[in-house]
């Protein structure tokens, strides 16, 4: 099969062929000579003083090798873990960011802070230990919810951070915004929650850390989306190990979804750990365990308003949304319910003004950050839902009054007013062949069947539109990221002609072996098999920020594919030698170089190999080798779009909602593998419909204990729960990524939560139900249709 | 204490702790790790392997339970070099994984599924999995491959 397979086609994933045998190599997996395994000893109460933490009992158990506190790490200058975003207030102050210990000392903030690292031989031996350490807490009251937390009196959190408020930020123009609504014929209004996720990547984290006291060289092998991150972010601010003494290694991962984006407590106690006591220290996170200490997302109370001419035309929007911060700054925490959440907020619509504020704020609770869409499923739903909600009291058809209001395809490059300038897209063509696609035309016909059952039938649309490919380090400067956001590829062509590409981004499950390998193959003219991609290791790979943001293809994509160029420029000047032409002259074309206008040529595989023979160079002017890298910084962001629909049966009886139908028309650029892009938009519709039907992270308000810490009371989609999708792709090219790419990984999950729950409001709306918080649950939707009824019946 | 079983076709016996789990067995006695643990409260199916021919959760058993037993992993589906077994054809050839982590329980589940019923209708499928969480997948190309996989074997017997 030794066949260049380029771009546009589904080759089988390389990268499969491990993984239906079993012989993934994930880090629970790695086993190290002598390894100790260690257990964390977790915060019981959401927010208490630690008045002493005894460790006498636990180092008294056989095979006990170390237990390690907060402030043992304390009185060894560990720093506090880093923040890669810095925000300011509308007052120009920068954020509060206190700081965020490995483990905590002092005080504890939230269920699952860190108090204490046990080592042992085994893991039975450190489980036992770590319930022989003994805590004693002076509990104080606690605070989880956003509106509690802001109120005078609420428990504060940190003494120095006034009313918990960590920043209170805004975008927009708000004497614009107001004068709009003064002239405004009608004025929708809502108040909405998006419910707190946990986004549960079916591998749980994991980490190893390895000091060896000869060498002074750490290694830490960890569950992550990023692992030279970790290594800058850990070793330079963290534990102070210089880069070169460093190694980390996040080998097949199990699922990222954000959640392993974050330079986590546990890295750095492993490494510090292993660091202390020489050798390996493995830790292997439970389940549970997972519940309270991998970063949360979403969690937003949001008031919001629509302001509309007498023709249906939108004028203005204002948002006010309180986010939740949870008790620490996680590593991009500030950043998603602003810089990501905002400048999505016109949609694809003409909104001539719009102003957003932002209160992001501390709580006893696990620290929130970025899941799969990261503050952009959060704008397209207030956006949907407050159009939804405008249509109906305007009485327009919620899909004309989208029409009505869509940026048309010949107004792109599209200035919103909320930063973002839209490159290019085309909503109306995605919404009108979804239209089609949904058959919207049946629909009445369904529902009157449906309703001849005693069942409800709603149909329900959203469109969307995502800032992707993070992220142009220029801009992402002006909101205040602390750190660039480029990408690197280096193309090693080895002396046959095979190829190795290393590159900075992270493969957990998107297919990238094959993906990049496409790109290589198509450009290069190499057989597809010939290609391996590198990744996930500093020691082997240039540095590179990793993968989140749907940027791997955008980002990465776009630095292979200048790398490539450069691989072919070098063979061009190898080819102007060898075969004694011009430079200008030589002309590369599906694996080959050859002089203009003749039938001198020179294959792919011999420049390669005579790159590594240089008997005859003229090495003034031609290094040997065949090897090149690229960084490459994007100018914009990418701009995927689309319109989904669903249609949704609802049993008044049990308030069961049911998906008969869903259908996606996506606008993600130049697709590299269909059947990859399929395989992401199913993925993140199915999370996009956990959120709106079943997924929610539930705080005892009062104690702040976690209570849906399971799989068994957190419910995610099940294969019994979903139908099948259907999907079609409506691309316009991205004018400036070099392959027209945007990127498709959270696309699913921003379109579906507000197309779902569309659908669920308009099943309802014989009962007057006009919107309806997340998630849909089977309880919350019969409560809602007893109510409702019992309302109308009064009436 | 000392247990034995046939694993994978092999004879073993392994010196364990009456208290460890089938899948700590398997995987950090053994340290055969296609076999995969997700959770704590038997609720996602990634330990799904088969003993004497049916799907079980490896972490819902104890060692004890399996002395004498007839179990098989994923790895015994096809091994490391072998022609791959006609259902872990069928996922890679449909798109039925991405991070992998779910694979092996769902290929041991879908083939103990297709022993009882050589020809499941995409709701058996669906129903079957229930135990069975894929995080990212969306199921739709799993019910595809085990579709397709069932037909495969369908042919080959
Ligand atoms: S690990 Fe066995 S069911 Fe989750
Ligand atoms: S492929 Fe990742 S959990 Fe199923």
């Amino acid at each position: 099969m030794s066949e260049v397979i380029g771009i546009g086609s589904s080759p089988k994933r390389k990268e499969d062929a491990r993984f239906v045998r079993g012989r993934g190599n994930y880090v629970a997996d790695i086993k190290r000579p002598n390894m100790l395994v260690g257990v964390f000893h977790r915060s019981e109460h959401a927010h208490a003083i630690l008045k002493s933490v005894d460790v006498s009992a636990a180092l008294a158990v056989p095979g006990v090798r170390a237990v390690f506190t907060g402030e043992d790490m304390k009185a060894d200058n560990v720093g506090g873990l880093p923040v890669g975003w810095g925000i300011k207030g509308k007052d120009g102050e920068p954020m509060k960011e206190p700081p965020h210990p490995p483990m905590a000392h002092g005080k504890v903030r939230y269920v699952g802070d860190a108090i204490a690292f046990v080592v042992a031989e085994t893991e039975e031996q450190a489980q036992a230990a770590s319930e022989l350490v003994v805590v004693d807490y002076e509990v104080l009251p606690a605070v989880v919810g956003l509106v509690d937390a802001l109120k005078p009196g609420a428990p504060a959190i940190y003494d120095e951070v006034e009313n918990n408020l960590c920043c209170d930020w805004h975008l927009g123009d708000a004497p614009a915004v107001e004068a709009a609504f003064r002239s405004a014929a009608h004025v929708a209004s809502i108040e909405l929650v998006n419910n707190r996720l946990i986004g549960n990547p079916l591998e749980p984290r994991a980490a190893i850390g390895e000091y060896d006291f000869a060498t002074g060289q750490y290694t830490l092998w960890t569950t992550s989306q990023f692992p030279h991150v970790v290594r800058l972010l850990m070793g330079e601010m963290v534990l102070h190990i210089p880069q070169h003494k460093l190694r980390v290694v996040a080998p097949d991962v199990g699922g990222g979804f954000g959640v392993k984006q974050f330079h986590y407590a546990e890295e750095a106690v492993v490494t510090w750990a292993a660091g202390r006591l020489g050798g390996a220290v493995k830790w292997v996170c439970q389940r549970s365990e997972g519940f309270v200490s991998d970063a949360h997302g979403r969690d937003h109370v949001t008031e919001a308003e629509l302001a509309l001419d007498e023709a249906g035309k939108f004028l203005a929007m204002r948002v006010k949304t309180l986010a939740n911060m949870g008790a620490y700054l996680s590593t991009f925490g500030p950043n998603i319910p602003t810089n990501l959440y905002a400048p999505l907020l016109s949609g694809v619509y003409v909104i001539p003004s719009i102003y957003c504020e932002v209160k992001c704020v501390f709580t006893n609770t696990v620290p929130v950050d970025a899941y799969r869409g990261a503050g952009r499923p959060e704008a397209t739903f207030v956006v949907e839902r407050l159009v939804d909600l405008a249509a109906r009291e305007m009485g327009i058809d919620k899909i004309e009054i989208r029409k009505r209001n869509m940026i048309s395809r010949e107004s792109y490059p599209y200035q919103t007013p909320v930063l973002v300038e839209y490159d290019s897209g085309d909503p109306r063509g995605c919404l009108d062949r979804a239209e089609v696609l949904a058959d919207v035309a049946g629909f009445e016909a369904r529902r009157a069947e449906a309703a001849s059952r005693g069942k409800y039938l709603g149909l329900g649309i959203s469109t969307y539109v995502e800032a992707c490919g993070l992220a142009p380090s220029r801009l992402a400067g002006q909101l205040g990221a602390r750190g660039g956001l480029y990408e690197s590829a280096t193309v090693r062509v080895h002396p046959s002609g095979v190829v190795t590409v290393l590159i900075g981004t992270h493969n957990h499950g998107q297919g990238h072996e094959t993906t990049f390998a496409q790109i290589v193959s198509d450009h290069l003219g190499v057989p597809f098999e010939d290609v391996s991609i590198v990744c996930g290791d500093t020691d082997r790979v240039q540095f590179g920020m990793g993968t989140y943001g749907s940027r791997s293809l955008v980002v990465g994509g776009a630095a292979l594919a200048k790398a490539n160029d450069k691989v072919i420029l070098k063979g061009r000047k190898i080819a102007a030698h060898q075969l004694e032409a011009a430079l200008d002259d030589i002309i590369f074309e599906k694996g080959e170089f050859s002089v203009a206008g003749t039938d001198r040529k020179k294959s792919f595989v011999e420049i390669a190999g005579s790159a590594y023979v240089p008997f005859d160079y003229p090495l003034e002017t031609l290094e040997p080798g065949l090897e090149e890298q690229a960084f490459y910084d994007p100018v914009n962001f990418t701009y995927p779009g689309g319109a989904h629909f669903a249609e949704v049966e609802i049993d008044p009886e049990t308030g069961v909602v049911t998906i008969m139908r869903y259908t996606a028309v996506d606008d993600v650029g130049t697709v590299i593998n269909p059947m990859i892009v399929h395989g992401q938009l199913h993925g993140g519709i199915a999370q996009g419909i956990g959120q709106a039907l079943f997924e929610h992270g539930v705080y005892d308000q009062t104690s702040g204990q976690l209570l849906s810490g399971s799989f068994m009371d957190y419910c995610m989609p099940r294969a019994d729960n979903l139908p099948n999708f259907l999907l079609e792709q409506h691309s316009t090219t991205c004018t400036h990524t070099p392959m027209g790419v945007k990127g498709c990984g959270e696309c699913g999950t921003i379109g579906s939560p507000a197309a779902i729950i569309s659908a669920v409001v308009d099943a309802l709306k014989p009962l007057g139900v006009s919107h309806v918080d997340m998630p849909a649950t089977p309880n919350h939707i019969w409560n809602i249709i007893r109510s409702s009824s019992a309302r109308l019946a009064a009436e | 204490m000392k247990i034995s079983f046939v694993l994978n076709d092999r004879p073993t016996t392994v010196e364990v702790e009456p208290s460890m789990l089938l899948s700590e067995v398997i995987r950090e006695t053994l340290s055969m790790t296609g076999t995969h643990v997700g959770c704590d409260t038997s609720q996602c199916g990634a330990c799904v392997v088969h003993v004497n021919g049916k799907s079980v959760k490896s972490c819902t058993l104890l060692a004890p339970a399996v002395e004498g037993a007839d179990i098989r992993t994923v790895e015994g589906l096809s091994g490391d070099t072998g022609p791959l077994h006609p259902m872990q054809q069928a996922f890679r050839d449909n798109h039925g994984l991405q991070c992998g982590f779910c694979t092996p329980g769902m290929l041991m589940a879908a083939l103990d599924l297709v022993s009882h019923n050589p020809d499941p209708a995409e709701s058996d499928i669906r129903e079957w999995l229930e135990g069975n969480i894929c995080r990212c997948t969306g199921y739709q190309n799993i019910v595809k491959s085990v579709i397709a996989g069932a037909a495969a074997m369908r042919q080959a017997s």
